[in-house]
């Protein structure tokens, strides 16, 4: 029985697990406490306010998978939104080719950090955390105060309602369902996903058995830019804004949403519908403040920081776990699983 | 000659060249810049020693910085625990109009310092005792942190009006220097006294540089990485009662704001590998005070503080090259042109 026990707490998908019955159980509280929780609209706004907030965990569960992180891109997203709006007010070119150019700049950016980080073998949070203070400190060169789009075909682009049932969903969760689906048959069903899968896990072994290590790397941070500034997009649709501060801190919610849907931070383990349950808890979270009424938005920071501390807690006592599976196995890790733990 | 080149090898040379090229800089476009004049109160006044008052709270942050960073961890909490101790100390002392402070103040800083060093006590549990990397344990604290002080001061900006309080980072009458530079001054002398006299520094580098080997050594790495960090987080409280003392308030929003990259770019900037291991502590203050005077140019300059991070990632970017030992050996592959037949174990050591 114990041993059963064990045998699914060291599953690879334990923790995704967790994170659907964690949501299961939070929406059932919701619906027990708040009659207006079921109505379906409540449960299409988890997507509709986090539209951007999902492509950009898509883009960083890439990188934690490879064992790396990315923490420009909720920087990357305001520089992409800024740039959107000054683009749109200040000069007449057409809404497609401002998204064109916006889209460029953030996977160059994204490309570029990737290569700096690969080529010169530096820490990739270093670099990131750099990107993230170049990013924040461009928005505010372009603007410091906050650019509104007026732009009638992305203004009328961000109103769209497509029906779903009794509800509606907005072109953000359009392009957020795509991005889930793209990225979950690339990281499941390609080669390329496999690379990114065996470079998290050993990234020595992978380079040894002739995988391009250096492209994959490159790509994954590169992947990250698009991802940003594909939110950024989705963000700017629902604030029709460019501000400096837009997505503050969003790096750490990409970051805990991936963490709770069951990405291992050392890399190597995760998948795209378990960052999907995760951005959803955190949606959970953010509607029972707001029925509650009398909270402060600050107390979501502090639950998304609880709970990722819960689930990294819980990673680290899966890890030891699986190393003692693995240790009956054979002697000499049973030594060392002993005097690690 | 031969000094020349022991003083271009040696780690203080980036950081003093820096300052070097900041201080001429400085000398030529701003008019007198290097003028002290003293008050009649015995008082000394000028740009210099504005820079040093300045910077005194991001030389104690890098202290703790360039220790974290020596156990090859890095703490991008600090930002956020400079807003907490700051919020603790305003709202114990409290926003009364007449000036009376509702607790001593002596006891508020106590609480601020010791808030501080419990912040740190929480990354180094979470990065010594559950082994979860550096930056993700202190990213928690890094976001939810401003939370926190956001709820301690009900997202008000508290204003003190107690006079004392403004003594920390101002002049007690009499003395010739503000108060804060004392604290800097008797904080970088404990530490290096304590690093350089005692097994602590060598403890604390034989961590950074394997740490699999100092446990086998018999170090008791889990003490040295729980203690770095409560160290760090003690002079993240120190920081943040000078930081709240300059504008007699707590902002949660803007307290400390981006000072966790001012510094990591100070311990950088003074030769120290971010990778770790071997640490200077004389290279991060002078590193502090070169930042300082980088970002008081810059504002002499007209640049917004929201837009100065442009330039200070650049400068890390850029030192990152330099201390990197791939773009070394890429630049050397360069200038010799030679056969290089090893790129796979290169890669291989890269990893490890």
């Amino acid at each position: 029985m114990n041993k059963n026990l064990a045998n699914i707490i060291a599953s690879k998908y334990f923790s995704f697990f967790v994170t659907v019955i964690l949501f299961v159980a939070l929406y059932g509280i919701g619906i027990a406490m708040y009659n207006g929780f079921m109505k379906p609209q409540v449960f299409f706004n988890l997507f509709v306010d986090n539209a951007a907030l999902l492509i950009v965990t898509v883009g960083i569960t890439f990188c934690l998978l490879i064992g790396g992180i990315d923490l420009s891109v909720g920087a990357v997203l305001a520089l992409v939104c800024m740039v959107l709006a000054w683009l749109l007010t200040n000069t007449g070119i057409p809404v497609f080719l401002a998204v064109l150019i916006v889209l460029i700049m953030g996977t160059v950016f994204g490309a570029v950090q990737g290569y700096i980080i690969t080529k010169f073998d530096l820490q990739p949070f270093i670099i990131t955390l750099a990107g993230m203070f170049f990013c924040r400190g461009l928005t505010a060169v372009i603007s410091q105060e906050t650019i509104t789009i007026t732009n009638p075909t992305f203004v009328a682009l961000a109103d769209t309602r497509i029906p779903v049932g009794s509800g509606f969903i907005s072109v953000g969760v359009v392009i957020a369902l795509l991005t889930i689906l793209v990225a979950a048959i690339v990281l499941g069903f390609t080669k390329f996903g496999r690379t990114i899968y065996a470079i998290g896990g050993n990234e020595s072994s992978a380079a040894l058995m002739g995988l391009p290590v250096f492209r994959t790397k490159v790509c994954v941070y590169t992947i990250s830019g698009f991802c940003s500034s594909l939110g950024g997009i989705a963000y700017a649709l629902m604030m029709l804004t460019g501000y400096n501060l837009h997505g503050l801190g969003m790096e750490m919610d990409a970051i805990a949403s991936s963490v709770i849907g069951g990405t291992l931070l050392t890399g190597g383990v995760g998948f795209i519908p378990g960052a999907l349950f995760g951005v959803l808890i955190q949606g959970v979270i953010l509607t029972f403040i707001n029925f509650q009424g009398t909270l402060s938005a600050w107390w979501t920071k502090i639950v998304i920081g609880g709970l990722l501390c819960v689930f990294i807690i819980m990673q680290a006592f899966i890890t030891e776990q699986k190393s003692k599976l693995t240790a009956k196995s054979s002697m000499d890790e049973a030594n060392s699983g002993k005097s690690d733990s | 000659m031969e000094k020349w080149k022991s003083f271009t090898s040696s780690s203080l040379f980036l950081p003093v060249v820096a300052l070097a090229v900041l201080v001429i800089f400085n000398a030529i476009f701003v008019d007198g810049f290097f003028s002290i004049q003293i008050t009649e109160d015995g008082r000394l006044f000028g740009r210099i020693i504005d820079i040093l008052n300045r910077s005194s709270s991001l030389i104690i942050l890098s202290l703790g910085m360039t220790l974290v960073i020596a156990t090859s961890g890095i703490d991008i909490s600090v930002g956020a625990v400079v807003a907490i101790s700051a919020a603790v100390v305003c709202t114990l002392i409290g926003g009364r109009g007449d000036g009376v402070a509702e607790t001593p103040m002596f006891l508020a800083i106590l609480a601020a310092v010791g808030i501080g060093v419990l912040c740190g006590l929480w990354n180094g549990l979470l990065v010594a005792k559950f082994k979860i990397q550096a930056v993700v344990a202190t990213l928690i604290l890094m976001t939810a942190g401003r939370g926190i002080a956001q709820l301690m001061t009900e997202g008000q900006i508290i204003t003190v009006y107690y006079k004392p309080f403004a003594y920390i980072s101002g002049v007690i009458p009499g003395m010739p220097l503000p108060t804060n530079i004392f604290i800097a001054l008797a904080m970088v002398l404990l530490v290096v006294i304590v690093m350089k006299k005692t097994s602590i520094g060598l403890f604390v580098q034989s961590v950074g540089i394997n740490a699999t080997a100092a446990k086998h050594v018999g170090i008791n790495v889990t003490m040295v990485l729980f203690l770095v960090y409560a160290f760090s987080g003690f002079c993240a409280g120190v920081s943040g009662l000078i930081e709240s003392s300059f504008i007699r308030a707590a902002d949660a929003n803007n307290a400390g704001l981006n000072m966790e990259m001012d510094a990591i770019l100070a311990v950088a900037l003074g030769g120290t590998l971010l990778s770790g291991g071997k640490f200077y502590l004389g290279g991060s203050v002078i590193g502090a005070i070169t930042i300082q005077t980088l970002t008081t140019t810059m504002y002499a300059m007209g640049i917004s503080a929201d837009q100065l991070p442009v330039v200070k990632a650049i400068a890390v970017i850029i030192i990152c090259l330099i201390q990197s030992n791939k773009a070394r050996e890429l630049f050397e592959k360069w200038k010799g042109n030679r056969n290089d037949s090893a790129s796979v174990t290169t890669k291989v050591k890269a990893v490890e």
